[in-house]
């Protein structure tokens, strides 16, 4: 169970009230996009590359236009020219090129499952059919599928456009390397001479999907008057509406996302697929058009996290001192650039104060899927690479592991290698806690078991939200906002207006508005929107109270700075017996100048970073290799936990993610860079029987960027497992495992080989 | 084009009448023709287990039933569950413990809880962990899940 570390006199802010969505959620009434159902609706299909790399001769739709039902087929040449132009989508920046070419192939395909065509039909079996009667004449290629392969001169070409930019410089070098970039901090080579021990190892990580179980989905109604409406499942509404915006050349004024319930997005559900697809069968038929992903094309059609081969070399002095470290990492975009190597760079020696540094990465296409954002983008990766080393290093020192990150630990003052300096940040005090929790101080017993550690980063951001409250005549509110709610932030984002307004949080009614009905909103992604969106709720709540404090007075015939207000109480300075409930203005605001509605809009600029610290035990089988989870603890800094039990969610979720990650999940590939287990049952991701409790342990270290010092917490818990995991195996079996995933026979194969 | 088979059954204690091609799952047929879109559909292969409902008191994953499997029988979905008295224990404890982020594996959560509670009212944690394997959630790490369920079985005794 959980514990926390600070007591603050929050009202609202730090309890554990039942979401406001809730019954609707476990009654099954909820409607989420995949549930939606319009009048005359049409069903669409989408055909999809067979082969990872192929150039398209010849599209032939005649005979699936033929077929009765049938009632329109779209291609690549039904889009729009795209413009080679990129724009900021929230977790990653996209080039509108290639997100159009993403959406319906252009000239090529350039992984199986590719999309290549789409059917409206007046069912989905027909639509089915009319896909197998669509005839695609390929020149088949071979596919590049590994991310060194696909970096060598000889490597065959994705893009035949596609030239190296090279530190911020644009090359003449036309390679499957999109961007190369470095990050310097101090003289490497000279905290390599200082060092006493160097320690410098190589890694590789298979491709994995976020895994959320709704697939993904769309409705479009492009009406008679120009207007395009889509309902779906998305991180985020606005997000869709500028994509859409640009991949159709609308503007965004005609286009209205009305976001339905979403069912996990983990950052796959940010950028648009369907959406485009369904939109153009609609203006083609005059008719909304349905499109829902079965999920096998969820897993060859849409954003996995990328494969990575990552090398870190580190060096420490006898007294436990990091004195330097580098980093070569390459990952794979995908089909596309735009893999979330920026962040992976910027994560991977975030935690520690390392005087001098180096890490160069690479953004590099191969024939998978573009890849897309997957909670704490590019970190996990990173971190399995750099918190191995370190772990290596510390039993080199003969140090513990943790006492070893303790002394290295990253504080307010310390200046990460790309450029920022921390404000306060909360590492040291996940370290504490890890080391004084009842986990780690019980002894391990047992065979051929081990206890693992590793800690990990994330950013979390701002961006833009928009809240409007509406003071109802009863004394309630009803808290309009644009974030679409994957895990219970109605809630926490309406508990931080209740704490304002002096509210119990029953009281605050949250609503997800669409494009047309709030103020713009970024994406529900980069653990920001119980942060930013509670930061707007909170401005607007002040608001609230603001234009309330008005209407005492006048009830007072006092002036509004005679006016205070404390616990949803307002008391007139100038009679101490007065005073009136937040319930007794609000039934009186017809008598006293109308409607009550407060607005505000933020782009806060003090994000929290968080910090994840992970213990791990299992217990290793050296003849099968498989691993079993004993134990898990997860600590992190939440700054400040509006409601523990989503930040416990979110942490254990997080946590199992990762456990998933090391320990079987991955993207099979074929020679042919067919994905051979694009199923759930094969795919194999953690099911209940596969799991301990995940227990978790919250460390409050106030954000000073957000009035209740809160900081994002959905990212971070991915970031440290798998190396976590990796150091248990070891203090198991005494095998380093350097690939992920950990999987039996990759475990059984190290041990064998240790044995000889 | 297919000819479409009338079938009787009951859904939820009520008498139902639909038509539906052959080749239609239950899943396909609640959704779509019936407007029972609680049960969800995650994989359609009968591996997330989203779309769990009751067959004649049995748990099974409604995409990999035929519809048509379904004449002079009795299905429960998630919309049978609550009585008129309100929320099902499971389903309480669900809200109570937080055991739902995203919420759309809860429906066949809840629906394959409530067939293990039927059929043994005090389960271990391994019991239900085992049990609700067939069940994908991929938010919550299923540690509030099982929390709820075992509460839930808890407080279900305490009435009897």
């Amino acid at each position: 169970m959980a514990e926390t570390m600070e007591k603050t006199s929050y009202k609202v802010v730090g309890t554990r009230p039942i979401r406001h969505d809730g019954v609707d959620k476990v009654t099954g009434r909820a409607i989420y996009g995949g549930d939606v159902r319009l009048t005359g609706m049409l069903h669409g299909k989408v055909l999809r590359s067979p082969h990872a790399h192929a150039r398209i001769r010849a599209i032939d739709v005649s005979r699936a236009l033929a077929l009765p039902g049938v009632r329109a087929v779209v291609t690549g040449k039904d889009l729009p020219p795209a413009e080679d132009r990129v724009v900021n989508l929230g977790e990653a920046a996209v080039n509108l090129k290639y997100l159009s070419e993403n959406v319906l192939a252009g000239d090529k395909v350039l992984y199986r499952g590719h999309a290549v065509a789409a059917v409206a039909a007046t069912s989905p079996h027909i639509a089915e059919e009319a896909l197998s009667l669509i005839q695609v004449d390929y020149e088949v290629l071979p596919p590049v599928l590994d991310v060194r392969e696909a970096m060598k001169d000889s490597a065959i070409l994705l893009h035949e456009n596609l030239k190296t930019k090279s530190l911020g410089e644009q090359t003449d070098k036309q390679s499957n390397i999109a961007t190369h970039n470095q990050f310097k901090l101090g003289d490497p080579a000279k905290g390599f001479a200082e060092a006493d021990v160097v320690i410098e190892r190589e890694f590789t990580t298979a491709t994995v999907h976020q895994g959320y179980i709704e697939t993904h989905n769309a409705t479009a109604l492009w009406n008679a008057d120009g207007r395009l409406t889509v309902w779906e499942s998305t991180q985020g509404a606005f997000t869709v509406q500028r994509q859409l915006s640009a991949v159709l050349q609308l503007p965004v004024s005609n286009i209205r996302v009305i976001p339905a319930e979403i069912g996990g997005g983990f950052g796959g559900k940010i950028n648009i697929y369907l959406e485009p697809v369904a939109a153009l069968l609609s203006k083609k038929t005059g008719r909304p058009v349905k499109i829902v992903m079965n999920r096998q094309e969820v897993f060859e059609g849409t954003g996995p996290t990328p494969g990575s081969y990552i090398r870190v070399k580190m060096g420490a002095s006898k007294d436990g001192r990091i004195t330097a470290a580098q980093a070569y990492m390459a990952y794979e975009a995908g089909a596309f650039p735009g893999s979330p190597i920026g962040a992976g760079m910027m994560c991977i020696f975030a935690p520690y104060d390392i005087p001098n540094v180096q890490i160069d990465g690479f953004d590099v296409v191969v024939n998978k899927p573009k890849t897309a954002p997957y909670r704490a983008p590019g970190a996990t990766n990173a971190a399995f690479a750099s918190e191995t080393v370190v772990d290596e290093i510390a039993e080199k020192l003969g140090m513990d592991p943790l006492q070893f990150r303790l002394k290295n630990a990253a504080k307010e003052g310390t200046r990460r290698a790309d450029g920022p300096t921390y404000p306060r940040i909360g590492y040291v005090e996940t370290v504490e806690a890890a080391l004084n929790s009842d986990h780690y101080r019980t002894p391990l017993e047992g065979v051929n078991v081990g206890r693992g550690v590793a800690s990990g980063f994330w950013f979390n951001v701002g961006f833009q939200s928009s809240v409007t409250i509406n003071v109802n005549a009863d004394g309630t509110c009803t808290l309009v906002e644009g974030s679409t709610d994957i895990g219970g932030t109605r809630t926490s984002i309406a508990m931080q207006a209740a704490e304002v307004l002096g509210l119990p949080a029953e009281d605050v009614h949250p609503l997800v508005a669409d494009t047309d009905a709030v103020g713009f909103t970024d994406v529900t992604g980069g653990s920001r929107t119980t942060f930013a969106t509670g930061y707007a709720a909170i401005e607007a709540a002040n608001e609230v109270v603001r234009q309330m404090r008005e209407r005492a007075a006048r009830i007072w015939k006092v002036e509004p700075q005679d006016v205070t207000f404390a616990d949803g109480v307002f008391h007139n300075a100038k009679d101490a017996s007065a005073h009136l409930t937040f319930k007794e203005v609000a039934a009186q605001l017809g008598r006293t100048g109308g409607p009550v509605v407060g607005s505000a809009t933020v782009a806060p600029r003090g994000v929290g970073g968080a910090f994840a610290t992970h213990i791990v035990d299992l217990q290793v089988d050296p003849e099968t290799g498989k691993v079993t989870i004993l134990r898990y603890t997860a600590v992190q800094d939440a700054g400040k936990a509006v409601h523990p039990s989503y930040v416990e969610g979110q942490m254990q979720g997080g946590a199992v993610q990762g456990i998933g990650w090391a320990l079987n999940e991955e993207y099979f590939y074929n020679d042919t860079g067919t994905m051979a287990n694009a199923s759930f049952l094969d795919y194999r991701m953690p099911t209940s029987l596969d799991l301990p409790m995940i227990d978790t342990i919250i460390v409050e270290v106030p954000n000073p960027g957000h009035p209740f010092g809160v900081r994002g917490v959905g990212e971070v818990p991915i970031v440290p497992p798998v190396a976590a995991i990796a150091n248990a195996i070891y203090r198991a079996v005494g095998v380093r495992m350097r690939h992920a995933p950990m999987s039996p026979g990759h475990i059984a194969m190290e041990v064998l080989a240790k044995g000889k | 084009m297919p000819t479409k088979v009338h079938v009787q059954t009951r859904i939820n204690g009520e008498e139902i009448d639909f038509l539906c091609e052959p080749r239609q799952s239950l899943l396909e047929v609640l959704r779509d023709e019936l407007g029972l879109t609680g049960s969800k559909e995650g994989c359609n292969n009968g591996n997330c287990g989203a779309c769990s409902v009751l067959l004649d008191g049995v748990l099974v994953d409604s995409c990999l039933v035929l519809a048509v499997e379904v004449a002079g029988r009795e299905v429960t979905t998630i919309e049978g569950i609550a009585g008129t008295n309100g929320l099902h224990p499971l389903q309480q404890k669900f809200l109570e413990h937080a055991a739902l982020q995203c919420g759309i594996c809860t429906p066949g959560f809840i629906v394959a809880a409530k067939a293990l509670l039927d059929k043994k009212p005090q389960p271990t944690e391994h019991d239900v962990r085992h049990w609700l394997a067939g069940n994908l959630c991929r938010c919550t790490g299923y540690d509030k899940i099982i929390r709820a369920v075992l509460d839930a079985a808890k407080a279900m005794e305490a009435k009897v």
